[in-house]
């Protein structure tokens, strides 16, 4: 795949619309920290697919392997104390970029009592309000709408956050997503919309299925500016969020960032992705790997290959832990059926 | 011959409302399309427009006139040709009574109602099923609310009042407590619930949405997921199909699916169940099926004391709350307790009418009718306990088998479909648990199985009716 093109087009000469990001410059620090939290989120997805084949982890697994940058360049850009972030059912890698324990999720997706969710959630339906992680959405385009919830909230109580709210290029033709675009301009919602664009909803590729398939522009007949990103490009993700933060902090409401990029494995573990072909994903891991592409741009500032590999190898060691933790530590107990039903007793 | 205008009926349920103002004055040529009066229904003031062209020959009705009946000649109109003065003076004798029974301060040897029927028959009040309802929902509880301290002193409020001064209150007590939905702001309220909360509160907490339920029901939620405690309004319940994913999906299921950690701490509420004459996509009852979910409450209230109740109840609830008003129910008053706090506990059914032989169980406006199949049935020597469920999850079993202990008898009254009902919810629970009480299978009483049908006579056929409940009770007591 090739890189995706510059961002928007000249603005319209009737409205503001942000400047054109640039790409973020990290210091060699904050690029080694891009690189770990990359990796983590490859190798845990990694894992759990084995662990998927193993019958450990049930149901719906959907891995984010091939869309690490998005979620660890954007997310880099949020002021943890303040800004809230929603996503889908695509959702260990958002969380991981969190900084969540890897042990926690890992467990969740296993079905174990020590799960962020106590083993009641599942893959798709993990949440940290520690974190201002508020999910974790199983219903495809649910969290554009609760998003906008956040944002809403977050501008009710004037806390100073933005909300940051993840789905897809398949979510984004879901009728709600307008519902919400149409609010959240209306009343300028402190929200960037976030559309991670990995070219397939589950079997039908964008052009299959979006009579306007350059997603940025899904805002323009609500006046939300639109800004296309190479999602594959960790600089270039972090870039876009500082651009999109600043239009959204100064009050301007809502924008929207496409993120192309593309996604390694089936839609979940169940599915053989036959709608592609194995040179397309092929092309793509040599061409545009996320993490590859990094991993360059330390080598040639200088950093070692030994320091890469010990880093490399803690990664791993982590994963580990964090998969047998999963594997070991036990399942709810049966009492834990009936509570979280309700909060109070009536 | 001068032409009569009468009183309009404004919205389907108003029977009398205040001539506010007059537009014009005797003598004046009016045209169709000319607005004639102000006139005031128990939600807003509407203006009354001619239809007829001609010269206002008699004002019967002063401005300012309360309580005027629909269907009351108020205005007489010369046509085209016609002298006025002599149209005023052949309409004679009539239109003084007329003009005597609108004036508030009129003459009291005559009761006002007699002289509407003599002079003028109301306008043909069409015999519909939910008239039925509406009228049967002027029945009280026969006894004392428990909950209520010994002495209160009660202030009669329409059911619309009370909601509106639940939220008030609630609004005032908490800041993370705000309203939105279609119309609640500006409009004041499509059904005026939300009337004088914008002036009150401020376009920050009173926020009119678009047309747009899915979004708004998910923006709602996730206010509530992030700490806020939204009270959402459907314009009616039956919109809210377009936001059931929201309500279910998002709002019930998020505390369990996170552990716990996730609260949702929401109020949907708005009207339910069958309104007058509006048809199969504006008339149903989801009662049963948000009833039927874990991670909800569901309440349906019936009188003033109760939506008020039990609605600042729900809005202080930590949990998501659906809250099933009724379009009929919202004009109708009732004594609500005059108390700094008036909280109602979730989850408490309340007897409304003590009784030994059977029991009828129903809730939201099927109370009234339960309770005026009660009055009938004791007058031929059959004396039944009415309980009203008041929440439908969680449901209070408790009362119900206790009553069904005493009576041995029971039977289910409920304004919706009968399949898959909170009624056959009730049965299993009373053979379940309450077998060895039954001294005759319960029944139930429920709306016809088919949409609800536009035509009149097919509208009352299809909707529930205290006759039907008599029947059934009687089937239960072998008699």
């Amino acid at each position: 795949m090739a890189r995706a093109p510059r961002a928007s087009e000249p603005p319209l000469p009737n409205r503001e619309r942000p400047g054109e990001p640039q790409p973020y410059e990290a210091t060699n620090d904050e690029l080694l920290q891009f690189y770990k939290e990359m990796l983590l989120i490859r190798r845990f997805e990694e894992k759990a697919g084995q662990l998927y084949g193993l019958g450990l982890i049930g149901g719906f697994c959907h891995l984010y392997i091939g869309q690490e940058a998005v979620a660890v360049g954007l997310q880099s850009a949020l002021d943890g104390e303040k800004d809230s972030v929603i996503t889908g059912y695509r959702d260990h890698g958002h969380m991981l970029a969190y900084g969540i324990d890897p042990q926690v999720i890992m467990a969740e997706l296993t079905g174990r009592a020590a799960g962020i969710s106590r083993g009641k959630g599942g893959s798709m339906h993990m949440f940290s309000t520690e974190h201002k992680f508020y999910g974790g959405h199983g219903i495809v385009g649910a969290q554009v709408s609760l998003g906008a919830g956040l944002a809403f909230k977050h501008k009710y109580s004037g806390d100073g956050g933005v909300c940051m709210a993840y789905f897809g290029d398949g979510a984004a033709n879901q009728g709600q997503v307008y519902e919400a675009f149409n609010m959240a301009e209306l009343w300028k919602l402190p929200i960037i919309f976030v559309i991670e664009n990995n070219q397939y909803a589950m079997g039908t590729s964008v052009n299959r299925a979006s009579s306007e398939d350059q997603l940025y522009r899904r805002g323009e007949s609500f006046r939300i500016p639109g800004i296309q990103v190479d999602g594959m490009d960790v600089l270039a993700c972090r870039g876009a969020a500082e651009t999109a933060l600043e239009w959204v902090r100064a009050g301007k409401g809502p924008v929207i960032l496409e993120m192309k990029t593309y996604r390694y494995r089936g839609h979940s573990m169940s599915d053989p992705a036959k709608y592609r072909s194995r040179e397309e994903v092929q092309a793509v891991r040599d061409k545009s790997d996320p993490i590859e592409h990094v991993k360059r741009l330390l080598e040639e500032r200088g950093v070692k290959e030994d320091e890469l590999k010990s880093l490399e190898q803690a990664i791993r060691k982590q994963v580990n832990a964090a998969a047998d933790f999963a594997e070991q530590t036990p399942e709810p107990e049966p009492a834990e059926l009936y509570t979280d039903v309700l909060v109070e007793r009536y | 011959m001068a032409i009569e205008i009468k009183m309009p009926a404004l919205s389907p349920t108003m029977e009398e409302g205040t001539l506010a103002k007059w537009l014009v004055k005797e003598g004046d040529t009016v045209k169709s399309g000319d607005i004639m009066a102000e006139i005031e229904t128990d939600k807003a003031t509407m203006e009354f427009e001619a239809v007829d062209e001609g010269t206002v020959a008699k004002i019967l009705v002063a401005e300012g006139t309360d309580n005027v009946k629909v269907g009351t000649a108020i205005m007489l109109l010369a046509g085209e040709g016609e002298d006025a003065a002599t149209a005023a003076v052949g309409a004679g004798d009539a239109t003084k009574e007329d003009s005597a029974q609108g004036n508030a301060a009129a003459d009291e040897t005559k009761p006002a109602d007699t002289v509407e029927d003599s002079a003028h028959p109301a306008q043909e009040k069409v015999d519909t099923g939910a008239r039925q309802l509406f009228d049967a929902a002027s029945h009280k509880a026969e006894v004392a609310d428990p909950e209520v301290p010994a002495g209160t002193e009660m202030v009669r409020t329409t059911v619309r009042e009370a909601l509106r001064d639940a939220m008030a209150e609630e609004m005032r007590a908490d800041d993370r407590v705000f309203v939105m939905g279609e119309e609640v702001a500006q409009y004041q309220g499509a059904y005026k619930v939300t009337q004088g909360l914008l002036d009150e509160f401020g376009d920050r907490r009173v926020i009119d949405t678009p047309i747009t339920e899915y979004g708004f029901a998910g923006i709602g939620t996730g206010a509530a997921m992030g700490g806020l405690k939204p009270i959402v309004e459907f314009m009616t319940f039956n919109f809210a199909m377009q936001a059931i994913d929201h309500i279910i999906n998002s709002a019930a299921k998020t505390n369990y699916m996170s552990g716990g950690q996730m609260r949702c701490p929401i109020v949907f509420r708005g009207p339910n169940g069958a309104a007058s004459r509006v048809g199969a996509q504006h008339s149903q009852n989801y009662g049963p099926w948000y009833a039927s979910v874990p991670g909800l409450i569901v309440i349906a209230p019936y009188d003033a004391a109760d939506a008020k109740g039990l609605l600042k109840a729900a809005i202080r609830s930590e949990d998501p709350v659906v809250f099933l008003e009724n379009e009929l129910m919202y004009g109708r008053s009732f004594d609500v307790p005059k108390l700094d706090d008036w909280v109602l506990p979730i989850g408490k059914a309340r007897i409304m009418r003590p009784g030994k032989d059977v029991t009828i169980v129903s809730y939201s406006i099927g109370v009234g009718l339960a309770l005026e199949a009660a009055e009938t049935l004791a007058g031929e020597g059959i004396d039944a306990e009415v309980i009203d469920l008041r929440t439908l999850r969680p449901l209070d079993k408790e009362t119900v088998l206790k009553s069904l202990a005493k009576t041995n008898r029971l039977v289910v009254a409920e304004e919706g479909w009968p399949t898959c009902s909170i009624a056959s919810e009730i049965m299993a629970i009373c053979m379940e648990e309450g077998f060895d009480d039954l001294d005759a299978p319960v029944l139930r009483v429920a709306n016809e199985d088919v949409p609800l049908p536009y035509a009149a006579n097919l509208e009352k056929l299809a909707l529930i009716d205290a006759a039907r409940i008599v029947t059934a009770v009687k089937k239960v007591c072998y008699k």
